[in-house]
């Protein structure tokens, strides 16, 4: 979808930012907003340049770099970290060939790292896209992912 | 010991999706029986039954109500904080995804009796399902006249609209929180004002968490009188736990306030995986202290957990067993506080990075007795010069850890690696 068509679906409030900025990164393939976008989105909302880049820089959702296709996030905190016996980062980054914070060659996907999922009872847990895996396994990691590629 | 479930007694029983079977199930009633009291009244039952937030600082519920209802602008903001963000803390989505109308019928109620004529839910992006649900379920409120111009009937309006967060910890912090709403980074303001005298677009604001609109309509329903009996003087009511970590069954339990930390991991927990012992328990989630086993009877109350200088949080208990290292624990809080903290208070931005160097320190066996001297007072100009909630309370499992766990430290600091 083209960011036209995003914003006029917005009101010209300066209010509404983040959720443009949600909107149309997540209709992007490649989920990130461009230098020239940028441009765009404040000139539409009558507001600085700055202004969209500080709340690009602030919030974690978003990137102004490129990434897959799927975004692998993985959750780092204590009641996951603790209710697993596998290093569940170690497993996704050798079976993607890539390191955390990184894109593969075929821009599939994109491993991160986040905060916690509030997923704590299912633990432990990844979010790909919107959708959350919980009880991981190695095996069950792997499985997950060659779906993802089955659908490619 | 049993659970008593008042907020959570529709959890597995309904469907969340049918407001129908909301309604039979004792929904929508008491926003009718509010509707016919005096908006006074309804301040009046808050009060009595000294309901105080459950978001984690324990605030009355009642104050900020009244405090809403005296501002005379034609504009008044109720939110709801959906923002749930702290490690070990998933009651606020267990409330959204099994029971969605009865926030959206607390949210009406307080309202209806602060004068309150715009709703929004801020809940964290993370949350798909709880956003899409939510959203569902405020559509199917208005078909029915809950929600929009002249509710079932009545002079009063009011409708909710429900926004996304964007990967923020610090914007489940009250005035982070109203920034983010205004389309601006999740930086807090200097108190006073309060929101609720200058809030979203200065406009008066009165934020709640998702547990407590969802206790309304139960004090509706049983009286403030007869809620403030259930629980403790100063904790009145019952509270949804988190509990996760090493326990046989992890998951989201309400009790009655007073109950023993010890009685939730074992009796509702089913004691700790494999019978292994507990080497610590983190309370209210990663801001909260860090206990040894021989603490677990006491009792959760508001005032009991005043000694740790901190607040009770919002109702995490995250179990650790013997196979953890307490530095490692130490390190996963402390960063996350890096990652999170807004930045705006030297002390947060740059303490919490030093702090992680200090406890790296601990891990790899080469500190020294001046270590722990640096940490407890870093720790301590990081709780007292911070602006907000976050660098307040973030010190917490360090100030603890020192008070409780100091043998540990002790030991790394007598047993350098070699070499």
């Amino acid at each position: 979808m083209i960011l036209k068509e995003i914003l006029q679906k917005y009101p010209k409030k300066d209010d509404q930012l983040i959720e443009i900025l949600l909107d149309y990164q997540s209709a992007k393939s490649n989920h990130y907003i461009s230098k020239e976008e940028i441009i765009e989105i404040a000139d539409y909302l009558g507001i600085p340049e700055s202004k969209v880049c500080s709340v690009l820089s602030f919030y974690t959702f978003f990137s102004v770099k490129p990434r897959g296709k799927h975004i692998i996030q993985v959750c780092k905190d204590v009641p996951c970290y603790v209710s697993s016996n596998i290093d569940i980062l170690k497993i996704i980054e050798t079976e993607l060939g890539i390191l955390v914070n990184e894109t593969t060659p075929n821009q599939q996907f994109t491993l991160e790292f986040t905060s916690c999922l509030g997923c704590c009872d299912v633990g432990p847990v990844m979010r790909i896209n919107d959708k959350i895996y919980t009880h991981l396994t190695a095996d069950k990691i792997k499985a997950i992912l060659s779906e993802y590629r089955v659908n490619m | 010991m049993n659970e008593m479930k008042l907020i959570s007694k529709r959890f597995g029983k309904i469907n969340p999706l049918s407001i129908d079977e909301y309604i039979k199930f004792d929904g929508y009633k008491n926003l009718k029986k509010a509707l016919s009291m005096e908006k006074i009244e309804i301040i009046d039952e808050v009060q009595k039954s000294y309901l105080r937030g459950r978001g984690g600082a324990g605030f009355p519920t009642s104050i900020k109500m009244m405090g809403l209802a005296k501002e005379s602008n034609k504009e008044k903001f109720i939110i709801c904080n959906a923002d749930e963000g702290e490690p070990g803390n998933f009651k606020d989505r267990y409330l959204m995804e099994n029971d969605p109308h009865q926030i959206i019928e607390g949210m009406i109620i307080v309202a209806f009796a602060t004068g309150g004529t715009k709703g929004i839910i801020y809940v964290r992006g993370e949350y798909q399902k709880s956003i899409s649900l939510l959203k569902w379920s405020i559509d199917e409120a208005r078909k029915f006249g809950y929600l929009g111009k002249n509710i079932l009937g009545s002079k009063f309006s009011f409708d909710i609209e429900v926004r996304s967060g964007a990967g923020s910890y610090v914007c489940g912090e009250e005035f982070a929180l109203i920034e983010s709403l205004e389309g601006k980074p999740g930086r807090t303001r200097v108190k006073p004002p309060f929101p609720t005298q200058s809030g979203i677009n200065n406009k008066p604001t009165l934020i709640n968490n998702v547990e407590t609109f969802s206790t309304i309509p139960t004090i509706i329903e049983i009286g403030g009188a007869n809620f403030s009996k259930i629980g403790t003087p100063s904790s009145t009511g019952t509270k949804l736990i988190s509990l996760s970590g090493n326990v046989k069954h992890k998951g989201v339990f309400e009790i009655p306030f007073g109950v023993s930390i010890r009685d939730v991991i074992y009796e509702l927990g089913g004691g700790i995986e494999n019978d292994r012992k507990i080497k610590l328990v983190q309370l209210g989630g990663a801001c909260g202290p860090i206990i040894p086993e021989y603490m677990l009877d006491m009792i959760i109350d508001f005032d009991r957990f005043e000694e740790f200088e901190s607040k009770t949080g919002a109702g995490a208990i995250i179990v650790i067993d013997e196979r953890f290292d307490i530095f490692t624990i130490l390190l996963k809080v402390v960063r996350f506080f890096q990652h999170e903290s807004c930045g705006k208070c030297t002390p947060c931005r740059e303490g919490h990075i030093q702090l992680g160097n200090l406890i790296e320190k601990f891990i790899e066996r080469k500190a020294m007795m001046q270590d722990i001297v640096s940490l407890e007072s870093l720790a301590r100009v990081i709780h007292q010069a911070s602006l907000c909630g976050l660098g307040q309370t973030s010190p917490t499992a360090i100030i603890s850890s020192l008070r409780y766990f100091r043998d540990d430290y002790i030991d790394r600091i007598e047993h350098p690696k070699r070499g």
